[in-house]
């Protein structure tokens, strides 16, 4: 009987994990994390390299994932090609896909604005309490679960969901933010920078900023566009949630078919 | 100046005034409000322990952070946990802020967080009547009906506004006021128009701040000051602010972005400035020339400038690195042409 071939030794962690303090493996060393792109630049990638670590053997991880922007045929497709099956792991109880691509979930629209209020209030709870099944469901007695993510993808569609309501959207994330402390969970939210007219939203992205521990920013290069580069990334470690910055990163990426390439500037010839 | 905003916290007030309430303000620009209400609270939270304080208690409204945290952070700072138990109450705003909790089911198979005595659940962030009445009530559960105070911190006061107007929170402040010690809320700015930071300035200023204090005494009298502030791996530090951060205490001057005063050192260069028609000359005759003589120290002109005819005589010194002005006037000899434009050299 042959034996079975050995493992693959565990691949070095990328700038991006090394900026994070992932490692090899375990649950990051922050809570939240908030992901901002532009239109230029999509940071949609980010999640993925988020949900493929999660999901991966070394890690013992489990996923929650809000499905907002795109249906979860398309995240299967992109994870394929890097190298993990979502079917696979979501029937294996480690990732739950909450789809939400109709905007469905605050149910009906109410003109007068006390009972839409009442409706979109009640909406946000309904989702609250679907992502609080599926972190029960993750921690059945079949499957403990190690620690769990929660990803929204992303809140631009919750604002509109909301039809512009800052301060739900804000209760909603007050909710998902409880979460990180008492039952151990890890959030990760990503934003657009630039799609924001009023300045209500403006200062909700501020107040992101404020509450997260690490800020992940992916934006165009500064020099115009190039065929090798498609990004600058710059990622802020805090101290904590509205501490100082203690430690800046800055580099740079490019998006490929299975995966992400990071680099510093300079160093691609 | 840090230490005497401790001190007015701990002495609290005299019967018949309002408790002395500090209110902390930043921004993303300089994010230290935490730390600095941290500071401030562990401070309080150790002299109430102690017994050196007016307050005999502490309740805590915690709207942007855990409970955990602050007794974490308490426990870290030094006080006894013991203690922490007796003279500290939180109001936990922060776990469920609008009772969505109670009504959803309960979660079944997974552990929930144990709760401690000291904490109380509070779950309409919205009704300031009844956030009140429920920290009164936290406050005169353990220092009695009797005219003992205990003093108020409220984290945040930014995540209140969300869900109540400005007049209310601010009629709940001052109702708290009537009522205990003294007050310690912290706001939190955010930048009404989010431009493109600059990451590597907040890299370089992120560990230090300036603390501006506007303090208002009893007799009306405000007084601004300010000290440097220091992060590091213990906590907050403050400190004298140094000369080349040196801050202009005047309470009359506007807020505007360019520096209205002199400094010592432009106030010098001021005064070395030679004004043209004060300081003429170092003392020696002034010749003019026009042209049609030669310069001599010996010929002398009636419309020379004689130094013992000015008017006005300074000690300014003189600029031995004058420019000079050559004029030559055109000889009286030639005769311009009767059809000849003398401006015809003239290139505009």
């Amino acid at each position: 009987m042959n034996p079975s071939p050995p493992p693959p030794p565990p691949r070095d962690p990328d700038l991006l994990e090394e900026a994070l303090g992932l490692g090899r493996g375990g649950s990051p060393p922050w809570r939240l994390a908030f992901v901002e792109d532009c239109v230029e630049t999509s940071g949609a990638f980010v999640l993925h390299h988020f949900l493929k670590r999660a999901l991966s053997t070394e890690g013992d991880g489990t996923v929650v994932f809000l499905g907002l922007a795109q249906p979860f045929s398309h995240y299967d497709r992109v994870l394929r090609k890097m190298g993990c099956n979502l079917s696979v792991q979501r029937n294996k109880n480690k990732l739950h896909f909450i789809d939400l691509l109709n905007l469905e979930f605050l149910g009906e629209q109410k003109l007068s604005n006390e009972k839409g209020e009442n409706d979109r209030e009640i909406g946000f709870m309904d989702l609250y309490n679907r992502i609080l099944r599926s972190i029960e469901a993750i921690r059945s007695k079949d499957n403990n679960g190690g620690w769990t993510t929660i990803i929204i993808d992303d809140l631009s569609h919750l604002e509109i969901a909301a039809h512009g309501s800052v301060k739900h959207v804000l209760d909603f994330l007050q909710y998902c933010r409880s979460l990180t402390s008492e039952m151990d969970c890890f959030l990760v939210i990503l934003n657009h920078e630039d799609i924001h007219s009023s300045d209500e939203a403006l200062q909700m992205l501020s107040h992101l900023d404020y509450i997260s521990d690490i800020l992940i920013k992916a934006e165009t290069l500064s020099t115009g566009i190039a065929a090798d580069v498609h990004g600058q990334m710059t990622v802020v470690i805090k101290d904590a949630p509205g501490g100082l910055i203690k430690k800046l990163h800055s580099f740079q990426f490019k998006v490929k078919e299975n995966g992400v390439e990071f680099f510093y500037p300079g160093s691609r010839f | 100046m840090a230490e005497s905003i401790s001190r007015s916290l701990r002495d609290g007030c005299l019967e018949g005034e309002h408790a002395p309430a500090l209110t902390i303000e930043d921004s993303l620009a300089s994010p230290l409000g935490s730390h600095v209400f941290d500071h401030f609270l562990a401070n309080l939270a150790s002299q109430i322990a102690d017994g050196t304080s007016q307050a005999r208690g502490l309740v805590l409204v915690a709207l942007n952070r855990s409970p955990s945290f602050y007794i974490d952070l308490l426990r870290r700072k030094g006080v006894d946990a013991s203690l922490v138990d007796k003279w500290v109450r939180i109001l936990d705003c922060y776990s469920d802020p609008l009772g969505w909790k109670d009504r959803i089911p309960p979660l079944t198979n997974v552990q929930k967080p144990s709760t401690r005595e000291n904490v109380s659940f509070f779950r309409d962030v919205r009704d300031i009547n009844k956030l009140l009445s429920s920290v009164l009530d936290l406050g005169k559960g353990f220092v009695g009906q009797g005219k003992t105070r205990f003093a108020v911190a409220v984290d945040l006061v930014s995540n209140l506004l969300r869900h109540t107007s400005l007049p209310s929170v601010a009629g709940l402040l001052n109702n708290l006021r009537s009522n205990v010690a003294s007050v310690q809320p912290i706001m939190q700015l955010t930048d009404e128009h989010r431009s493109r930071r600059d990451f590597l300035w907040l890299e370089k200023n992120s560990c230090k701040a300036k603390f501006c204090v506007r303090l208002k005494r009893r007799n009306g009298r405000v007084k601004l000051l300010a000290e440097e502030l220091h992060m590091d791996q213990v906590g907050v530090k403050f400190a004298a602010v140094t000369s080349e951060n040196s801050f202009v205490n005047k309470s009359l001057l506007p807020k505007v972005q360019f520096n209205l005063q002199l400094s010592d050192q432009e106030r010098v260069d001021r005064a070395k400035v030679v004004l043209p028609y004060e300081h003429q000359g170092n003392g020696e005759a002034i010749q003019i020339y026009d042209g049609r003589r030669s310069l001599s120290d010996d010929q002398k002109d009636p419309h020379l400038v004689q130094p013992s005819t000015l008017s006005a005589m300074t000690d300014a010194q003189a600029n031995s690195g004058n420019g000079e002005i050559h004029y030559i006037r055109d000889s009286d000899d030639e005769q311009p042409d009767s059809d000849e434009d003398p401006d015809d050299d003239l290139d505009f």
